[in-house]
């Protein structure tokens, strides 16, 4: 029997507290922040002091180029760069003016790269505000989706002890069940999140906004518009409902059998039944893992599309359920808990970080390789964004998630190790925190990303919102199901050199 | 003083262990165990070094990863550049993606074809080589330990440990073709019998229940 300890509660309301200063702060700042109207006169008022014209020469020439045959598309591009480079020297002087009085005035920054005529500036400082609002929403969309996801696979990790009869995982099952019992907390968030999108309380899935659908709006998005079948909110908020509904409802079986059979024991009778749960929740999760992946992520970056995505997040969600089932389960034993665990367990867990790193870069390259090669268009702006902006970020992550646990953990003594799982475990959850951030930033801030106190702040909040959940379960019933039928197995648990 | 070897036959896999146990607690050196399944914790029981044959298949891995970057470094970028979805490959490093599935794949090759057919001439399982299986009993379900001992004594001490840990058969021979040779003529001798016995006798019962007496089963 374990029991919460003081030092865990002040770690996690201290964490929460500072999670609650970071979105009271980034709501705050998202309030102040200036309408589109405003910023258009405000553009045009200061352009008219500084004698500049308010048009766009920029879609003019886009109209001519349609019609010009390919011929002369060689001749075209010459002219057009020589062209682009007199009118940017002859005209970039004026707008740096420019740009210094609106930033001044409407305290934002403009990139001076992408300004080429007044409209641009116009349209730079939309994006900016844009950005400023969306920010603390997209953050709370990454913390929430991260723990959720993480929650729910970790009771994938634990059905799968069922699916595959596993022996070596009896003592440790009521890990993941702590962990499952985060689901209905994060699902609330995130059902909140979806219901504000859809009241336009911010624009976190560009597909909502208002008339993107509409032939007669000046935002029509014909592409967006030819996904109205499966991208409208009603069909949105079933098909959440159904994932979080269903997540929650096998979760809440595979607990009540597991504390069933400590209360009733009796050979094999529960475990079969878990057994038979743990096969449906396994295959209903292969299709809403699906959905999922597709709604909350693919969907804030409409117009992109990948088959593969959902099972890249899927893995990224996996290998940082393993990562948090392996540290909670190594701090116990630092603090005397699960004593018949030994370092055979620890490889087990080495196995499962190491591979699942390895199955998620897999996956991260299968998909990127196939979008470089082909470079089609639609497909190659999702990369396009992340590497001009994001870059760093990227390899970054690349590094965490990848190069990190492929070198700590390829050797066998390391994966027997404690103190090395642990420290891979962490890296790695951290390393899929910035992925998911890679997920879901670029669609909603573009180039004015931060990654600052608000972004981290809310994800450390939501981190002591799960250790205290987690926690509180784990002492709520016995640390070990006394009657698993294969606790003996799990106990005597040996890898041996062959 | 000539180099004698003690052969010590069980039947049981948990009394090899523990008679591997008390020889190596003791002093003595197994110096090699036939057995038909692998048994769990033998390798840690008899001393054995760590298997050096994961070193090997690195650098298998390393070989193929170079040779085969070589390889698509001349025929993609130095002999003749392929212009191929848009990219011209000029460097190696700009379309390092492209080459990554086939040197992962020829990393594999290498390192698993060569650390198998390293593992089978170390094991001496060239093709041409006999069996140097002393004992064709251990194929089945037999387990059968081999010790070099020169010493007499120990020889005899050796011999008192094995009678008294259960092995079923305790010999001394000079080599083990010596052994091979001696579990022949007696098979040989056994079939004549079991031909005799069966002209004599055709009843499966009874052949059935002599069987059960020849092989009395451990209760433990």
């Amino acid at each position: 029997m374990y029991n919460i300890t003081t030092d865990i509660k002040r770690l996690s309301f201290f964490l929460i507290l500072i999670g609650l200063v970071a979105m009271a702060y980034g709501f705050f700042q998202s309030l102040t922040v200036v309408s589109d109207d405003k910023i258009k006169s405000t553009v045009k008022k200061i352009a008219k002091e500084l004698n500049l014209e308010y048009k766009s020469k920029y879609k003019l020439e886009t109209k001519e180029e349609k019609n010009i045959h390919l011929d002369e598309f060689d001749q075209l591009i010459e002219n057009s760069e020589e062209d682009s480079k007199n009118i940017n020297n002859h005209q970039k002087e004026d707008y740096s003016e420019l740009i210094y009085m609106v930033e001044k005035k409407l305290h934002c920054h403009i990139d001076p790269n992408h300004v080429h005529t007044v409209s641009d500036v116009v349209y730079a400082a939309k994006h900016y505000f844009h950005a400023k609002h969306q920010r603390p929403w997209s953050s709370l969309l990454i913390s929430t989706l991260f723990f959720l996801m993480v929650s729910v696979a970790a009771t994938l990790w634990w059905a799968l002890q069922y699916v595959a009869q596993a022996g070596w995982s009896a003592l440790l099952l009521r890990i993941p069940m702590a962990i499952s019992s985060f689901i209905p907390y994060a699902a609330l968030i995130l059902i909140f999140i979806i219901i504000t999108a859809g009241l336009h309380w911010h624009h976190t899935f560009h597909w909502m906004a208002e008339g993107i659908m509409d032939p007669s709006d000046s935002y029509y998005d014909e592409i967006i518009a030819n996904k109205a079948a499966y991208l409208n909110i009603p069909f949105f908020l079933i098909r959440t409902f159904i994932c979080l509904i269903g997540w929650y409802c096998f979760a809440y079986l595979l607990k009540k059998y597991s504390l069933s059979e400590d209360k009733y024991g009796g050979g094999t009778k529960w475990y079969n039944k878990s057994y038979k749960t743990a096969v449906s929740f396994v295959l209903f999760f292969g299709i809403t893992s699906a959905f999922a992946g597709w709604d909350w992520i693919m969907s804030i970056d409409t117009h992109w599309f990948s088959t593969l995505f959902s099972w890249y997040a899927l893995a990224s969600f996996f290998v940082t359920a393993c990562a948090f089932i392996a540290i909670i389960t190594i701090y116990l034993m630092y603090n005397g808990y699960f004593k018949e665990l030994n370092n055979s367990h620890m490889h087990d867990f080495g196995r499962y970080l190491l591979a699942f790193s390895i199955f998620w870069t897999y996956l991260w390259f299968a998909q990127y390789m196939l979008i470089w090669y082909a470079n089609i268009p639609e497909e190659v702006t999702y990369y396009q964004e992340r590497y001009d902006y994001y870059y760093p970020l990227v390899m970054i992550t690349l590094m965490i998630n990848f190069l990190a646990p492929f070198l700590l953990l390829m050797n066998r003594s390391s994966k027997r190790s404690k103190g090395k799982v642990l420290f891979v475990a962490c890296l790695i959850v951290l390393g899929h925190f910035f992925d998911v951030f890679l997920m879901i930033t670029p669609g909603t801030m573009h180039d004015h990303w931060h990654l600052g106190f608000v972004e981290i702040g809310t994800f450390l909040g939501f981190l002591g919102f799960f250790i205290l959940v987690v926690f509180r379960n784990l002492s709520k019933y016995q640390l070990i199901q006394k009657n698993h039928p294969m606790l003996g197995e799990s106990e005597h648990h040996e890898i041996h050199i062959h | 003083m000539s180099n004698k070897i003690i052969y010590g036959l069980f039947a049981d896999d948990e009394l090899l262990l523990d008679a591997t146990k008390k020889l190596v607690s003791k002093g003595h050196r197994v110096n090699e165990v036939y057995s038909p399944y692998p048994v769990h914790g033998l390798d840690t029981a008899m001393g054995l070094k760590y298997s050096r044959l994961a070193i090997t298949s690195f650098l298998y891995g390393m070989l193929g990863a170079f040779l085969i970057t070589l390889l698509m470094w001349y025929v993609m970028v130095s002999d003749w550049p392929m212009i191929i979805g848009g990219k011209p490959n000029f460097s190696y490093g700009q379309n390092l993606p492209a080459f990554i599935p086939v040197t992962f794949e020829a990393t594999v090759f290498f390192a698993a074809h060569l650390m198998v057919i390293t593992f089978l001439f170390r094991c001496g399982l060239f093709p041409g080589s006999s069996s140097r299986n002393p004992d064709p009993r251990t194929t089945d379900d037999k387990f059968l330990m081999e010790i070099h001992e020169s010493d007499s004594k120990k020889i005899t001490e050796i011999k008192s440990i094995l009678k008294n840990s259960g092995a079923q058969e305790i010999k001394v021979k000079n080599s083990n073709s010596e052994l091979l040779e001696e579990f022949e003529e007696k098979r040989k001798k056994e079939k004549n019998k079991k031909k005799i016995r069966s002209k004599k006798n055709n009843g499966l019962l009874e052949k059935f229940f002599k069987i059960i007496g020849k092989n009395p089963k451990k209760n433990e």
